[in-house]
């Protein structure tokens, strides 16, 4: 065990499940998922279509509310006995969550700094601050020479990029990926992939990505295998490959 | 930031385009709207122009606009002795066809006596009727200029004088001339006609006959009262001014005025639906960038300002493209298109307020996206 081990887990999932309908249309997504992750890991949701990957990642972002179980994120009891200890839901996630997406979801009438520059904006950062740490994000990145560019124009590596810098902009301790390299080719997604895993140490996060993208499994350091909703009592802290057990 | 402009402005090409679009759809609101006002202005021109407080017409009827009025040209010297009446004038109105450089003019030929009211109201250009015959006043809409020759019956007039906007409320544009000329343009038999009459041994017709007498009152006198003195006149019937603008607008225009107040009124409600469906359909365009926005953490507040901002801003360019546009072709339409600040006001008022409401719609819309949507390609 390392020093990192002994701190809490900036992600903790106990019992949750979730379900949609009732009675003969009733659909169980998730059952019991109990998850733990911890600062600086990378962590992969695998799993077939309907297995319940994208439903866990809606609530773990807080915009799908659990039927039942408890949820903390970065300490904070967010969900108990299956409802929201908190009310603002939106600033929790704009706090706490950096959101990357498949096609990156640029702003597309946004260049690629106040794309960045946004999310800070919307924080209530002035334009003039929220706009100079979009361009230290995008430097960070190794993006900056495009700052001025419109999403369109951006190649799908660069996309990504601006992407990522978007959800880091106000420094977020858990990051949520949907499939973040499945856009790229391999030698992008490679190079994403070491970007995330820069940040989970530089920024002290936690990365949990949903992803079908066999090339970049040995980047994680835990991999998760949904089936049916189910994911046993999972600590992130060994790498090995956990599979349900139904 | 402001995502509202920021949109407008990575997509202006369409959203100009669009602008353009409603605006003249509002340009032809506001076109319609004008045509309304200047056929009731075009209606109550002719009525005002003499500047009276009472019309006499013939008994039992509503003359002479609405309907025909012919009383004996002495009318006038009795009406003028009533108490109360500080002047009266006699007056003759009748519609001809003519000949001018080749092309067929259709005029509202007025007929008064130039020392007396009943004549135009301010010659814009050359002067006023100063001889006893075949001089005329024309207005500009007939296309007459000064020293113009033109035949009116046997008769050839010189125009001496311009008006401006003085039409019957069929927008004939209205020329005046000196009552005897008047009265021998309507009155007067062709010559086969007169000789047959002569050959049957009847009277030559009198011609001393004229539509209306009008009167000015003095400033204390009761125009209810002096027109209660002419009706006692068995032959006679007497308007007030108001009385008569309001047959003019109620009986004389009301099926066009009406017409045209149901068709404008159908155009706003088809031009509330474009703007709908318009900032509908933006919004719904947008509904993976309002998924991204939420799930960024955009207030709703943010995303229902965006959608606000950006339809108030296509109201806006749209009816001032609108308001330009017809502001600037206005005098081109064959007939007077009367648009008053306060009409431009309220049809501004209505597009903003229907902006308001149709943004509702998007608005609904965008609220309704769940931010998951973004999430899962």
């Amino acid at each position: 065990m390392n020093a990192a081990d002994e701190r809490p887990p900036l992600v903790r999932l106990d019992r949750i499940s979730k379900h949609f309908g009732e009675g003969e249309t009733r659909v169980d997504a998730l059952r019991e998922v109990s998850l733990k992750v911890y600062p600086r890991q990378l962590i992969a949701l695998l799993g077939p279509s309907g297995s319940g990957k994208t439903t866990l990642l809606n609530v773990i972002g807080c915009i799908l509310n659990p039927s039942s179980g408890a949820m903390e994120l970065d300490g904070e009891v967010v969900v108990r006995d299956g409802h929201w200890q908190r009310r603002d839901l939106r600033r929790l996630r704009l706090d706490k969550i950096g959101f990357i997406f498949q096609f990156h979801n640029l702003l597309p009438f946004l260049n690629a700094t106040d794309n960045v520059a946004v999310v800070l904006q919307l924080s209530g950062v002035n334009t003039a601050a929220a706009r100079e740490r979009a361009v230290e994000l995008l430097d960070y990145l190794e993006v900056a020479h495009r700052r001025e560019a419109m999403p369109a124009s951006l190649s799908g590596g660069e996309a990504q990029r601006v992407a990522i810098a978007r959800a880091l902009a106000n420094r977020p301790r858990i990051i949520l990926a949907d499939e973040p390299t499945a856009a790229l080719d391999s030698t992008r997604a490679q190079i994403v992939m070491d970007l995330l895993r820069r940040l989970a140490i530089e920024q002290d996060a936690a990365i949990i990505a949903v992803t079908h993208d066999e090339k970049i499994f040995d980047r994680f350091d835990h991999i998760f295998l949904l089936r049916d909703g189910r994911l046993d009592d999972a600590d992130a802290r060994p790498r090995a490959v956990t599979t349900s057990s139904n | 930031m402001n995502l509202a402009y920021r949109d407008i402005r990575h997509n202006l090409g369409r959203f100009l385009l669009t602008c353009v679009g409603l605006g003249l759809l509002l340009g032809v609101v506001l076109a319609m709207i004008g045509i309304y006002r200047g056929l009731v202005v075009d209606a109550l021109t002719i009525a005002r122009a003499p500047s009276v407080d009472l019309w006499v017409v013939e008994a039992n009827t509503r003359g002479p606009f609405a309907e025909a009025s012919r009383i004996p040209g002495d009318a006038r010297e009795a009406i003028a002795r009533i108490a109360g009446v500080a002047a009266a004038g006699s007056i003759t109105y009748q519609t001809v066809e003519t000949q001018h450089q080749g092309e067929k003019l259709r005029l509202y030929v007025i007929g008064f006596e130039p020392t007396r009211p009943g004549g135009p109201p301010e010659i814009a250009l050359g002067r006023s009727i100063a001889r006893n015959h075949y001089e005329m006043v024309a207005d500009r809409s007939s296309g007459l200029e000064l020293g113009d020759r033109i035949a009116l019956g046997r008769s050839t007039f010189t125009v001496v004088g311009l008006t401006q906007y003085q039409v019957n409320s069929g927008g004939d544009p209205a020329v005046h001339i000196t009552l005897p000329d008047a009265q021998k343009l309507q009155f007067d038999l062709a010559p086969p006609a007169q000789r047959i009459q002569l050959a049957q041994g009847a009277d030559a017709a009198s011609r001393n006959t004229v539509n209306a007498v009008v009167a000015r009152l003095l400033p204390h006198a009761s125009a209810e009262a002096v027109a209660e003195t002419v009706r006692r006149w068995k032959h006679l019937a007497a308007i007030t001014q108001e009385a008569q603008e309001a047959i003019l607008t109620r009986s004389l225009v009301d099926r066009a005025r009406r017409q045209i107040g149901l068709f404008t009124s159908l155009l706003l409600v088809v031009s509330a639906v474009i703007i709908a469906l318009i900032i509908y359909t933006m919004t719904m365009e947008k509904l993976k960038q309002i998924a991204t926005l939420k799930l960024i953490g955009a207030s709703d507040r943010t995303i229902i300002g965006m959608i606000v901002q950006q339809a108030m801003a296509l109201g806006l360019i749209g009816f001032s493209i609108g308001a330009a546009f017809i502001v600037n072709v206005k005098d081109f339409f064959p007939r007077r298109v009367v648009l008053e600040p306060d009409n431009v006001l309220i049809l501004g008022i209505v597009v903003f307020a229907v902006c308001l409401l149709s943004s509702g719609l998007g608005v609904r819309a965008a609220l309704k996206v769940d931010p998951a949507t973004a999430l899962g390609g």
